[in-house]
């Protein structure tokens, strides 16, 4: 029985030491023809990821937190704002991707199109949401002032639900840069590859490789909490807890 | 006399082409294809169904166990909040090889994955059921002489039902499509069939299989708004009145 245990717990430290081995130092590939791992190579695919996912973040909420504005201060398209991140939950990410590569072919440009697919609902519906829940006798008093409608937008309902955009574009950031590691399927080098080309890095590039996206995963995850935090008005931040 | 005819007979009937091969070689999309080709799709179906219900399952047990503790410790909510959101953080991709060096491939690694993730979905929408309580309920429980046991299960539950619900339902469906992703550890279900031996560009395949994940998600959501329908009685008497 303890033999059983220390068996296991030596091969899993070896197994990590042999992932942070692939990171740190340059080592022959599995087929021996390239060299493979390293710090460069680790930090190339890491630029890669990140460049993939900030552009689809980018275009996501550049055309999902304006829709979700206009939405939420007309009120209109409620069952479009709900349903779309229903849906968008439902469509598998793998299939998004394989259904771009099959029918628009392999790219940056491509896998960035899905990735922004998959970003915009919960960045809309969360906007929607936010902008609704605002009180509407904040809304009267501002139009009371003189405010116009665009002004009510910028200057009254965005700040308030600001917390809210922010909690969506958090949650898509982090399922777009889980999303991206099966980007190498459509010919896009993130540090996916490590994963999904076993053949080529090997048992210790896929861990690393595993190790590596998690990480990312909970720095994005971390960074845009800090963000949430930052950007919501004082006196709104007890509410976030 | 009959055996001479039995040839172009036989003839005739391979006139229908069921490989649809002229449509498969050109990959177009081949819906007659699917249709003859759907017994394919069924191991992969239930492999799917069998990793999202087992996932969910556990997930459920482990997180409403979780949440009993929270609801009578409070101060457990910030740290179960925080444990469950970094195995929510991690993607299930990393975590499959994560687990590689310890429970190896198939679909244990796949179940422990999809399985933590669920786990801050269903602890959430748990606690926020239980604190949606009305303080009235409770206090009406506490003055028939529920003891603070009887409070929970007579009451407080069944109250909190629906966010139970809601969060299982959130649950089901993003695990459904996480499951896609069991393939790469070696758990087959639909994933298998989308990515057909790391070809994604079988647009009749691609969609089939992805259209089957929409489906099974779709079917699950139906399923649990029923149970919600029959668990809650009291809410459809409610809304006739």
């Amino acid at each position: 029985m303890t033999g059983i245990g220390v068996h296991a717990v030596f091969g899993f430290l070896s197994a990590f030491t042999g992932a942070f081995d692939f990171i740190l130092h340059q080592r022959d590939s599995e087929l021996g023809s390239v060299q493979v791992g390293g710090p460069h190579e680790v930090l190339s695919f890491v630029w890669e990821h990140v460049k993939v996912s900030a552009a689809a973040m980018a275009v996501a909420c550049a055309v999902a937190v304006p829709a979700g504005l206009v939405l939420g201060h007309t009120g209109r398209g409620e069952l479009l704002a709900i349903s779309i991140s229903n849906v968008g939950r439902a469509v598998p990410s793998l299939a998004l991707i394989a259904f771009f590569v099959a029918y628009l072919g392999v790219g940056f440009t491509n896998v960035v199109l899905a990735l922004v697919l998959l970003a915009i609902p919960p960045i809309l519906t969360n906007t929607y949401v936010g902008v609704r829940q605002v009180d509407p006798e904040v809304i009267d008093a501002s139009r009371g002032m003189g405010l116009r409608a665009a002004q009510v937008i910028t200057r009254v309902e965005l700040p308030l639900a600001v917390n809210n955009i922010f909690g969506g574009i958090r949650t898509s950031a982090v399922n777009v840069v889980a999303t991206a590691t099966i980007a190498p399927l459509a010919g896009v080098l993130t540090l996916g590859d490590f994963i999904l080309s076993a053949n080529v890095y090997g048992d210790d590039g896929r861990l690393a490789g595993a190790i590596l996206v998690a990480l990312l995963a909970l720095t994005v995850e971390g960074l845009f909490a800090l963000l949430q935090r930052a950007v919501t008005p004082r006196g709104l931040r007890a509410h976030t807890g | 006399m009959l055996g001479a005819w039995s040839g172009p007979v036989l003839g005739a009937v391979e006139i229908r082409d069921r490989s649809h091969a002229t449509c498969i070689s050109q990959n177009k999309l081949c819906p007659g294809w699917i249709v003859d080709n759907f017994d394919r799709y069924t191991h992969p179906l239930m492999e799917h169904v069998h990793l999202v219900l087992e996932s969910v399952v556990l997930g459920f047990l482990i997180a409403f166990a979780l949440a009993l503790v929270a609801h009578r410790q409070r101060w457990l909510v910030g740290p179960m909040l925080g444990l469950t959101g970094v195995l929510y953080t991690l993607p299930s991709l990393a975590v499959f090889f994560l687990l590689l060096p310890i429970t190896g491939r198939g679909t244990t690694t796949a179940v422990i994955a999809l399985t933590a993730y669920t786990l801050q979905i269903i602890f959430r929408n748990i606690m926020t059921g239980l604190d949606n309580v009305p303080a009235e309920a409770r206090d009406a429980g506490q003055g028939m002489g529920l003891t603070e046991r009887q409070l929970l299960w007579r009451v407080e539950l069944p109250l909190a039902l629906p966010d139970i619900i809601a969060g299982l339902r959130i649950a089901s469906t993003s695990t459904v499509g996480l499951a896609t992703l069991a393939v790469f550890a070696g758990a087959g279900g639909l994933g298998s069939e989308i990515i057909a031996g790391s070809n994604i560009t079988f647009k009749t395949g691609v969609v089939a299989a992805g259209g089957l994940a929409l489906l099974l998600a779709l079917a699950i959501d139906v399923v649990l708004l029923l149970v919600q329908w029959l668990l809650t009685p009291w809410r459809r008497r409610a809304r006739l009145a």
